[in-house]
């Protein structure tokens, strides 16, 4: 019966995170606080607030989760976690017929104590600034993996009627990562729960404390080991039950016909194990790792030196050094962007940023008036801009600016072929509009004097938002491009003396 | 159970598996191993025979049946002579020289003019400060909506849903307009009212925050927003645009109804009803831009709408057709309606301090036979 009940809470879960997935659209978005399972999570919470020194207020939602799991135990992956949810079902296709091989596919492995060591690693690098969780929390996961690269190839598939045309750089890649991570279930079940997952591993150690505990009744056991034939966790039932490793799933108590194993209030201390396999020097080790790893990073990338030019971050972006402390690279600001403009960076942000947001506009740009992006960024890395503030009413204020329009001219129509365009002008949409152009007269091919309008650009108005790279008519390599020079979200981006600042 | 039954298995496979050739083994192994397995399936063929020939042993076969064998051998030349016949087939069906596939038919879209009604007012300019009450006056001034629209026709409205703005900042149709020509289209009794249009910014955006969707749904039109399935290639046949992919409604409406709003326009001048055909095309319509005044006119001589309501409640004077500040909008509470889109659009551009005679596509227009930019000749109603 325990069994039903935590299944259909696994049902309710992933498909509650598959609406919000579904929702994370400028059509379907309305207020849903599509986030929600990323602000539960308190590994993010944990690490953000280890870089940035600040708790995302709406991160505050991980703070139940922390104190059920000291109740509960590590409940979290077998009754709530989407990714879990599917690694569940996957185990189940991957598991092996017989019981006594089962057996053998659940055993305590040595390989399990490299999720503590991954943490480790995490929070390390995250205490040294640089937030990397993202890249293997399963619910930052899910949300990449389905948003980035399965949602827009279905919805190609179907015409775009889901969110329209959409291509995301590298998109097979993370394809194949979080398939791939599915994928090991059929190594043995719940491969990525026991032995990758930092979020596990983290939840496993709140879970030493747990008040609740799988735990056996040593004058009922006869030592069938047959609770141990679907131990989600691999938690060792048969032997001495390891909380950290125990995910809660009951299945351990549906083996046993004489009750020889319950879930307890309070056990007696030496029927569970709480202790990890990873040694405390070996903990060290990777958390000084972590903490050096960062400006070993910052010395081969840079976040300031040398800024790459593709670098355009979304409106409302922190500062690098801050946004780089909070960014968990979820792509869910990708997912909501309603030009698909926002792409997951490859090497344009360094090793750091890898598969953290910025915009390409030959693919999309960012629409003048839409703050969506900040409205779903779960840790602030994106700020929640007002409207108003994003668009600005110069010259008394200036608007948010992500990057500076430049004129190729040598690609650009009316400069180098003498034909009329300035469709970047037309859909420049600031007002007045930083793409402007001048009528002149230029002598043709044959002789003949002709008169057409020549775009120029303002950088005082110039947000950045690369409407004209996106809608300039020379294909592939735009004939006007936009780049992140004078980006507002840093006072040392900026080319103009206007702002006041050097 | 099962393990009973996999443990009946255990000797056949083992059989099996000692028949095949060991890791290494070259082709003889390959040829021992066949040879080795001979015997049993003679065994099965044997048994086979039993039960088919009822008995009968040795030769086998009852007289005039085909054996087992021989059907076999039809079977397989059988399925075989398929295979290739289809293939050949298939290979012959999509042989094309030029690489491309077979060539199809494109549909033009049809005239959507009604006839002229000898004596009718042929242009009329309301002002007021309701802009639906003098969309109503306009309209039965040009000899009401039954005079364009026929009980059961299929209407497609098409106002101007170009740019993610608010209905004030007037880059696009006011959505008030938009709801009073739905209402009096469905009041003329059309069998379907499409509200479309082809936006510059992201669609779903656009059409929120104009206010149009919601205006038009709530006076019971249908809204198309432009995703891929909503566009078929048509043939344009135009001086410079041969073919173009159009929203779906233009090609099956019975009846175009034009509400454009009025605006400046860096390239060409202004916009208005002429330009606003630009928003019926899918594609790389910026490409357009290299020909503006042309292509404008080609797009108005594919379309011929049956009436153009054009709404100068708000017009843009400067930074347009995207607009954004309030400073460059001018409130004008005026609502022109005619079926000469040239003689609106050169009433439009004195609206806008323009004169007619600089904007190309309007002389153009003129020149290809779609109107006339001497307005003040037509007979003209204006209320105020």
């Amino acid at each position: 019966m325990f069994l039903w009940i935590r299944r259909a809470y696994q049902a309710v879960f992933l498909l509650f995170f598959l609406f919000l997935i579904f929702a994370t659209t400028s059509l379907y978005i309305r207020g849903y606080d599509v986030q929600w399972f990323l602000e539960l999570d308190p590994l993010v919470a944990l690490t953000t607030a280890l870089s940035s020194h600040v708790l995302h207020h709406t991160l505050v939602w991980s703070l139940p989760l922390i104190v059920l799991t000291l109740v509960f135990g590590r409940f979290f992956c077998s009754w709530m976690c989407p990714m879990g949810v599917l690694h569940h079902v996957l185990g189940h296709l991957g598991r092996k017929r017989k019981v006594l091989e089962r057996m053998k596919q659940n055993v305590p492995r040595p390989s399990h104590k490299i999720k503590y060591a991954i943490l480790a690693v995490m929070l390390g690098l995250a205490a040294a600034g640089s937030v990397q969780i993202g890249l293997l929390d399963p619910i930052a996961s899910t949300w990449r993996g389905l948003s980035v690269s399965l949602l827009p190839a279905a919805s190609n598939t179907a015409y775009g009627l889901y969110q329209g045309e959409r291509h995301f750089q590298w998109g097979t890649f993370i394809t194949i990562v979080f398939f791939g991570a599915l994928a090991l279930n059929f190594v043995y079940p719940r491969f990525y729960c026991r032995v990758l997952c930092p979020l596990g591993a983290f939840l496993g150690l709140l879970s030493k404390f747990s008040l609740f505990r799988i735990s056996k009744d040593l004058s009922r056991c006869n030592d069938c080991d047959v609770c141990g034939a679907d131990c989600q966790g691999a938690a060792d039932p048969q032997g001495t039950v390891r909380a950290t490793e125990c995910m809660v799933c009951l299945n351990c108590t549906k083996g046993c016909k004489r009750g020889g194993i319950a879930y307890r209030f309070l056990p007696a201390l030496k029927l569970t194990k709480v202790e990890t396999d990873l040694s405390r020097r070996k903990w060290i080790t990777a958390g000084v790792a972590g903490v050096a790893a960062v400006p070993v990073m910052r010395a081969s990338d840079g976040v300031d030196p040398r800024p790459n030019p593709a670098r355009i971050r979304p409106p409302g972006a922190l500062d690098e050094p801050d946004f780089l402390a909070k960014c968990l690279k979820c792509d869910a600001c990708m997912k909501v962007c309603p030009t698909g403009g926002l792409q997951p960076a490859l090497y344009e942000a360094g090793l750091e940023g890898f598969w953290s947001p910025i915009l390409i506009p030959r693919i999309g740009y960012c629409e003048h008036s839409c703050t969506l992006c900040g409205q779903v960024c779960p840790t602030g890395a994106i700020t929640h801009l007002k409207v108003a503030d994003k668009v600005g009413d110069m010259p008394a204020r200036p608007p948010v600016r992500i990057g500076s329009a430049f004129f190729d001219k040598g690609r650009c129509l009316p400069w180098g072929y003498g034909t009329e365009c300035i469709v970047c002008e037309e859909v420049c949409p600031t007002s007045p509009k930083a793409i402007y152009f001048k009528l002149e007269t230029i002598t043709a091919r044959d002789g003949k004097q002709k008169t057409l309008k020549f775009p120029y650009v303002d950088l005082d108005h110039c947000t950045g938002c690369g409407i004209c790279e996106t809608r300039c008519p020379v294909v592939d390599r735009a004939g006007v491009r936009v780049s992140a020079a004078n980006e507002s979200r840093s006072p040392k981006s900026s080319i103009s003396l206007s702002g006041g600042k050097i | 159970m099962s393990e009973k039954e996999g443990s009946g298995l255990v000797p056949e496979s083992r059989l099996r598996d000692s028949g095949k050739p060991a890791p290494g083994d070259d082709s003889r192994g390959e040829l021992a191993s066949s040879a080795r397995h001979e015997p049993s399936r003679e065994a099965e063929r044997s048994e086979g025979k039993g039960r088919v020939g009822g008995g009968a042993s040795g030769m086998g076969t009852l007289p005039g049946f085909p054996s087992e064998i021989d059907r076999r051998v039809l079977l397989r030349v059988g399925v075989t002579a398929a295979i290739a016949t289809g293939a050949v087939a298939l290979g012959l069906g999509l042989r094309a020289r030029d690489g491309q596939s077979k060539k199809k038919t494109l549909p033009k879209i049809k005239d959507h003019r009604v006839d002229k009604v000898a004596g009718a007012v042929e242009l009329a300019i309301v002002r007021g400060p309701d802009a639906a009450a003098n969309v109503r006056r306009a309209v039965e001034a040009v000899g009401g909506m039954g005079r364009f629209v026929k009980r059961g026709e299929r209407v497609v409205i098409k106002p101007n849903i170009g740019w993610n703005r608010l209905p004030e900042q007037a880059a696009n149709t006011n959505p008030d307009v938009v709801a009073e020509v739905v209402r009096l289209v469905a009041a003329a009794g059309a069998g379907k009212i499409w509200v479309t249009d082809v936006s510059v910014n992201t669609a779903e955006q656009c059409f929120a925050r104009s206010g149009i969707e919601k205006a038009a749904k709530a006076a019971g039109a249908t809204v198309v927003r432009p995703d891929a399935t909503a566009f078929r290639e048509v043939d344009v046949s135009g001086k410079l645009l041969k073919t173009g992919d159009v929203l779906f409604p233009f090609v099956d409406a019975d009846r175009v109804i034009n509400v454009p709003v009025v605006k400046q326009h860096g390239l060409s001048g202004a916009t208005m009803a002429m330009k606003n055909w630009y928003g019926v095309l899918g594609g790389q319509r910026v490409k357009l831009h290299q020909d503006i005044h042309l292509s404008i006119v080609d797009l108005a001589a594919m379309v011929k709408p049956t009436l153009t309501i054009m709404d100068a409640t708000r017009i843009l004077l400067a930074n347009g057709p995207t607009g954004g500040s309030l400073a460059d909008v001018k409130q004008m509470d005026t609502i022109a309606v005619s079926t000469d889109e040239v003689a609106l659009d050169a009433f439009g551009a004195g609206l806008l301090g323009l004169s007619p005679a600089d904007i190309g596509f309007i002389v153009e227009g003129m020149k290809a036979g779609l109107g006339t930019m001497q307005w003040r000749n037509l007979k003209t109603e204006e209320l105020g």
